[in-house]
């Protein structure tokens, strides 16, 4: 077997097998894949005129040297992505139990609509009288999502949740400052999503941790306690993320305005509730909405994403351009801070162009199908599966807070794995080899071990009950020590566990032909 | 609801289960009076397929595609054409509908091929190390601003006059927090004394090119002049097929590379969603933004990729992080590496040949034109005209006649008197000759 010089093996495949050893390498229809570069012989994947020109209007900077990218003919390219794309679990495949990720199905008239070539060919600068349908799509999802909340404004650009995070937080900034206050700190339940923090830094704050009752609520009077004039802002998930509705929500909102900071509502959990409760009725002063999540546009293996951060009347002055207004001559997209209407202080701008086009046109088609009933009937449909395997696992499986009913997700911890042998990893690898996607792992990080399952709306009570009986019979047996099928698991995915310590040790974050590995070693 | 399986027998047999009498007894944490109603909700009731359908193509229909009319725009957005299976592989379910590479044991498909895009982005670039995307160009070049101050521990940037409007305002609002930021006098056509603006202070001194106007810009001098003084050199680049014709920012001493990946592989989509892209050098490694995949072996030593250093990233590290990035632009990522490896190393170079040639041609044509003047010397499929009256009623004018005809300058920098009745044009391998000859005859009745 040849080695790189990183002592990794330069092609795949060639190391350990387990049962039968095959002569390809491949077994069945588990294809190995070299990589793209390696496949590489100089074909062309396209057809396209060899045409000559002159150097004249080049300003002397011309390539000089070669680009170093592999040539591969259509079937070849074709054949690489698909035999990709078979080593990956997907929702279409099977029930996708991460939970705080909303692993929702993703109907494909989203895909189709996204596609029309008045919407997938549209240029963002055409001029905007060749735009009006695009426009109007925008305002059309501005007022689902200002009415399903209860706020009164919405900002569209923002390209993902952490992006809407840090529009809310510098609007949030830009009203302070307006008020000609400083306040530099912002309050952050130990609960919340990593992102919540990295935000609070990013914008400029100081993190001021607020830690978590024992019943998985956030402390309300130790929150209360860290209010002071410094405090510029609490940022909130709701249902947090340990399942549960926060129901102290309305009384911590109103302490948090009385000490005059705003209230930031991390809407990642928003799918628990849409078309039951707005947020707005809950004091919720800017939130961001996962478009990816709640409305299912797909996650695609990480993004894109979109997260419109809906504003309390308090702050929607602030929201950054561009800004969608109507006038006499139809629908106008304001690009510039200094042009915005009478009042309207817009903060800056939160990226090129006016936010994530395509994905509105998703979320749009998600909810003109489902319509209010159905969007209200997705929520409870979430809640109830998420019950129902809380209620079938909590004797076998310890839940630290399964004395009363979830929300959209149900937490367990690793109690039931003491004395077993067993980690929350390795519980969660065992899944792998039952053919399911395991659940989010040691989060939240209030709970020791947590193993965070939802299920979301989408699966059949004969799915549901499927997934309950492996879950069930795991946690008998890892209980009984019968430890084997855990230790080392995944035995049968197309890779055994990866050495993630290797990859961080000596990091090889590209291709590089043998030759220039050859001559480095030496 | 078509998507939604639960019968409303199983909804009572879970409740049983549960121990439920109904599903609001689910909800009982919720304050009473936040329950809302139906009725609260003015929205409309489900509607099937045809239905949704309809209305959506409706508002389509009302928008002009770049592909129904002549079409000159860029300006950060390119109209290219994308073969066919780019488009279906990417509408693979294990693609589309996959998570974050979270479990990497099954999700080595996602995995590998970031693995190949970073490689892909770091060879066209010229840089050591890319990273697996971020959202788009703008916020790209944002975090790189955002990493230079990290590593220089200086909090000023310079942001070249050529940088697009919508790329430095987007710096300012995030980067701005941190430093002052000083934008260099809007100079079309020409290069700028960037060096004079440079001090002990400097961060970093962002340049564009081509830049917004589409002069290509010789990036060697403003490195050394940066260097001289310690500050780092992010390029940045919106029209990322020039790299296969240009000098790649890594040749010219760039330090980060901040790029729009959008013409290899995705559509306009009105803005967005569009791919990031984010190279530097090796030694910044720890300091960058965003996902990073590598190369390691599994437990039977076996070839496999992982997503690794994450103790830069928010979920570890949390206000510690490097960026508050949590997802990167994945599908995107995936249509731009399956377009660039259809592509190949001929296919690139001779499509970016074929766009310069392109707009050469339409910048002769229109040269020609009395009145007409070329502002940029130097450029790769965009340049800038200057024409006798206001650029913006130009392109009004001729949309009117469906035609499309360019970015107006003042519409990215609506107070600079100076560019009025500049016109930016592109022009790629989609444009024809019919499309330049429309242009040319309509431009010449109007002016």
């Amino acid at each position: 077997m040849s080695m790189n010089n990183q002592g990794r093996p330069t092609s795949s495949g060639e190391a350990g097998t387990t049962g039968l050893a095959t002569i390809s390498g491949d077994r069945g229809l588990d294809h190995e894949e070299k990589l793209i570069f390696e496949l590489g012989h100089g074909a062309v994947g396209v057809d396209l005129p060899d045409v000559k020109i002159s150097d004249r209007r080049l300003g002397g900077l011309r390539r000089k040297g070669a680009i170093g990218l592999p040539g591969l003919s259509e079937p070849e390219v074709v054949r690489h992505y698909v035999r990709l794309s078979r080593m990956n679990y997907a929702i279409d495949s099977g029930l996708y139990p991460l939970g705080s990720c909303t692993m929702k199905h993703n109907p494909r008239l989203n895909e189709k609509m996204a596609r029309l070539p008045g919407f997938g060919d549209l240029h963002p600068l055409a001029p905007q009288s060749t735009a009006q349908g695009a426009l109007e799509l925008i305002s059309q999802l501005m007022n689902w999502l200002t009415t399903l909340t209860g706020m009164p404004a919405v900002a569209m650009s923002p390209k993902a949740g952490a992006h809407g995070e840090l529009c809310g937080l510098l609007a949030i900034r830009a009203a302070i400052e307006s008020r000609g206050e400083k306040r530099p700190r912002i309050l952050v339940p130990e609960s919340a999503h990593g992102t919540n923090p990295a935000t609070a830094a990013f914008a400029g704050f100081t993190v001021d941790e607020v830690p978590a009752k024992p019943n998985g609520h956030v402390d309300a009077e130790a929150l209360k306690a860290k209010l002071g004039p410094d405090v510029a802002a609490i940022m909130l998930t709701n249902p947090n993320t340990c399942g549960l509705f926060e129901g102290e929500v309305k009384e911590i909102a109103d302490a948090v305005h009385a000490a005059g900071a705003y209230f930031y509502c991390d809407g990642a959990n928003f799918n628990a509730i849409a078309g039951k409760v707005r947020p707005g009725d809950l004091g919720v002063d800017a939130m961001h909405i996962n478009l990816h999540k709640t409305f299912s546009t797909p996650h695609g293996g990480g993004g894109p994403g979109a997260g419109p951060v809906v504003l309390s009347e308090r702050l929607a002055s602030f929201a950054p351009i561009p800004l969608l207004v109507a006038d006499g001559k139809g629908l106008r997209l304001i690009e510039d801070r200094e042009a915005a209407p009478a009042g309207a202080k817009p903060f800056g701008r939160m990226c090129a162009f006016h936010g994530q086009m395509g994905m509105f046109v998703r979320a749009l088609t998600y909810m003109l199908s489902h319509g209010r009933d159905g969007v209200r009937q997705a929520s409870e449909d979430a809640v109830l599966s998420a019950n129902y395997i809380l209620a079938s696992l909590k004797d076998v499986m310890s839940a630290p807070f399964g004395d009363g009913p979830c929300m959209h997700e149900a937490l367990f911890d690793d109690s039931f794995l003491e004395g077993t042998g067993v980690t929350t990893l390795d519980f969660a690898k065992a899944m792998i080899d039952e053919g399911y996607h395991p659940m989010t792992m040691y989060f939240p990080l209030v709970v020791h071990g947590a193993m965070l399952i939802e299920p979301t709306e989408s699966e059949s009570k004969a799915s549901l009950d499927r997934f309950i009986h492996v879950l069930h019979n795991l946690a008998t047996e890892a209980r009984a020590k019968k430890t084997e099928r855990f230790a080392g698991a995944p035995h049968l995915a197309p890779r055994r566990r990866l050495d993630e310590t290797a990859a961080a040790r000596k990091p090889v974050l590209r291709y590089r032909p043998p030759d220039s590995l050859k001559a480095a070693a030496e | 609801m078509r998507y939604l399986p639960l019968t409303a027998d199983d909804r009572r047999a879970m409740l049983a289960r549960i121990g439920a009498a109904d599903v609001d007894a689910l909800f009982r944490d919720v304050p009473k009076a936040a329950l809302a109603p139906l009725s609260v909700f003015d929205l409309t009731d489900t509607k099937g397929e045809l239905e949704v359908e309809r209305i959506l193509s409706q508002l389509a229909g009302k928008n002009i595609a770049a592909g129904a009319a002549p079409f000159f725009c860029g300006a950060g957005a390119y109209k290219h054409h994308v073969p066919s299976s780019v488009d279906h592989l990417i509408q693979r379910s294990e693609f589309l509908t996959s998570y974050t590479p979270y479990q990497p044991e099954i999700a080595q498909g996602t995995l590998q091929y970031l693995f190949e895009f970073q490689s892909q982005v770091a060879l066209l670039t010229g840089m050591e190390v890319a990273n697996a995307s971020l959202y788009d160009g703008s916020t790209a070049t944002a975090e790189a601003v955002l990493m230079a101050q990290r590593i220089t521990k200086r909090g000023k940037a310079i942001l070249s006059g050529g940088l697009h409007p919508h790329y430095a305002e987007t710096v300012e609002t995030v980067a701005g927090l941190f430093g002052p930021m000083v934008r260099s006098a809007v100079q079309p056509g020409k290069a700028e004394d960037l060096a004079a603006l440079i001090d002990a202070e400097t961060a970093c001194v962002v340049v564009q090119s081509p830049d917004v106007f589409g002069l290509i810009r010789d990036l060697n001098p403003i490195a050394e002049a940066a260097h001289a003084k310690g500050a780092l050199l992010i390029a940045v680049v919106t029209e990322v097929v020039s790299l296969g014709l240009l000098e790649p920012p890594g040749a010219q001493g760039a330090d980060i590379v901040a790029a729009e990946g959008q013409s290899i592989g995705n559509g306009l989509n009105f803005g967005g969603p569009y791919v990031g892209l984010f190279a530097a050098r090796e030694k910044f490694l720890r300091q960058m933004p965003g996902r990073l995949c590598g190369e390691t072996v599994d437990a039977e030593g076996r070839r496999g990729y992982v997503l690794t250093l994450s103790t830069r990233e928010q979920h570890i590290r949390r206000e510690k992080a490097t960026s508050n990035i949590c997802t990167n632009s994945g599908l995107c990522t995936l249509a731009f590496t399956i377009h660039l490896s259809l592509l190949g190393e001929e296919g690139l170079t001779r499509l970016a040949r074929i766009n310069h040639a392109k707009a050469s041609f339409l910048a002769d044509r229109l040269a020609a034109l009395p009145g007409v003047e070329i502002v940029t010397p130097a450029f790769f499929n965009e340049f800038t005209v200057k024409l006798p009256k206001p650029a913006n009623a130009v392109v009004d004018a001729l949309a009117a006649k469906g035609i499309i005809a360019g970015v107006p300058a003042s519409r990215l920098m609506p107070h600079d008197k100076s560019v009025e009745n500049l016109l930016i044009l592109a022009a790629t391998e989609t444009n024809t000759d019919e499309d330049f000859a429309a242009l040319t005859s309509a431009l010449q009745e109007i002016l």
